[in-house]
């Protein structure tokens, strides 16, 4: 039976979605298909004169573009790119990002809830990145947001799911697809993200800094694949206070009778 | 005219396809806001450029 990632009116087979910063251009064709990837996150910025060479030549036929709002420090800004994005001609998904905080550049759900009203409105499937906080992601959902995107910890941190337990409030209590962004720094990480039922893992930096950029996309792949799969089976129950044999109880070579 | 924030002086352009074309950029490419309204692909050629325009050329860049 199919197991699609439903977010708004687009069905995917793939819950890896890759960003595509800070990789080599000529890298992003072999990351993509290593990484099973359909959906790829991109930027936009002025662009120069010169025309260096453009990204969408890279990135795989076929695959479907999130443009992301990066840059936005407000829900204004985030609209006027995401408006700019479509006009690019690649769709109608957009992924809200307000920032803030120069540091930690972490989001400010209160801009991103504004934003999320005003381009579901404006018929973008709209994906908010967010601080993990149940009542802003309900605000998001019942704003039209089609998925609701969960840091994990700083952006470009690797430092993992430092907010599982939230996510996994989210997960229980949503109804939209709940994808975790940012922070996820290893495999096991998204694979323990999917374990705990997130519909699908967003990375980028864990990628673009490992030695072998490939085969950590390979490794990413796998990983979500596992996570979805051991949600999809139900894991099995843990003893907290005692231990039980798997093998029968009855001794080896035991003297009978 | 301003051009991506850069005041280039008196309009050398005459439409939105010519600044695009002369700056070495694709139609296909980018899109255009000028004076903070987007100008729709289709417009770039019939859009005449003025001395006091300000124009923003953006596309697409790698980001997560």
């Amino acid at each position: 039976m199919a197991d699609d990632l439903v977010i708004g009116t687009k069905r995917f087979t793939s819950r890896f979605i890759l960003g595509s910063g800070k990789f080599s251009l000529d890298m992003i064709d072999l990351v993509m298909k290593n990484g099973g990837v359909e959906i790829a996150t991109l930027a936009v910025r002025r662009a120069n004169a010169g025309g260096e060479e453009n990204i969408l030549d890279h990135i795989p036929k076929g695959l479907t573009i999130l443009p992301n709002t990066s840059g936005a420090r407000n829900a204004d800004e985030a609209v006027r790119i995401a408006m700019l994005a479509r006009e690019l001609g690649c769709g109608d998904m957009v992924k809200i990002e307000v920032i803030r905080d120069s540091r930690y550049l972490l989001p400010d759900n209160c801009e991103t809830i504004k934003a999320t009203k005003i381009l579901a409105d404006e018929g973008f499937i709209v994906m908010a990145y967010m601080m993990p906080d149940l009542s802003a992601a309900r605000s998001m959902a019942a704003a039209g947001a089609a998925a609701i995107m969960p840091l994990g910890a700083p952006i470009g941190s690797n430092k993992g799911l430092l907010t599982k337990d939230f996510i996994k409030i989210m997960v229980d209590e949503l109804d939209v697809p709940v994808i975790v962004d940012a922070g996820i720094g290893r495999p096991s990480q998204a694979c323990e993200a999917m374990e705990l039922g997130c519909a699908a893992v967003m990375a980028n930096t864990a990628i673009a800094t490992a030695r072998d950029i490939p085969l950590m996309a390979k490794a990413f792949k796998m990983a979500i694949e596992a996570g979805r799969a051991a949600f999809l089976s139900g894991p099995g129950r843990i003893l907290h206070d005692r231990g039980e044999a798997s093998s029968p109880l009855t001794g080896f070579l035991e003297n009978g009778e | 005219m301003k051009v991506n924030g850069i005041d280039e002086g008196p309009a050398a352009a005459k439409t939105v396809s010519d600044l695009i074309r002369n700056s070495g950029l694709r139609e296909d490419r980018v899109a255009v806001e000028v004076n903070g309204n987007i100008v729709p692909r289709s417009d770039y050629s019939i859009t005449v450029l003025k001395d006091d325009d300000s124009v923003e050329i953006v596309g697409f860049v790698g980001g997560g």
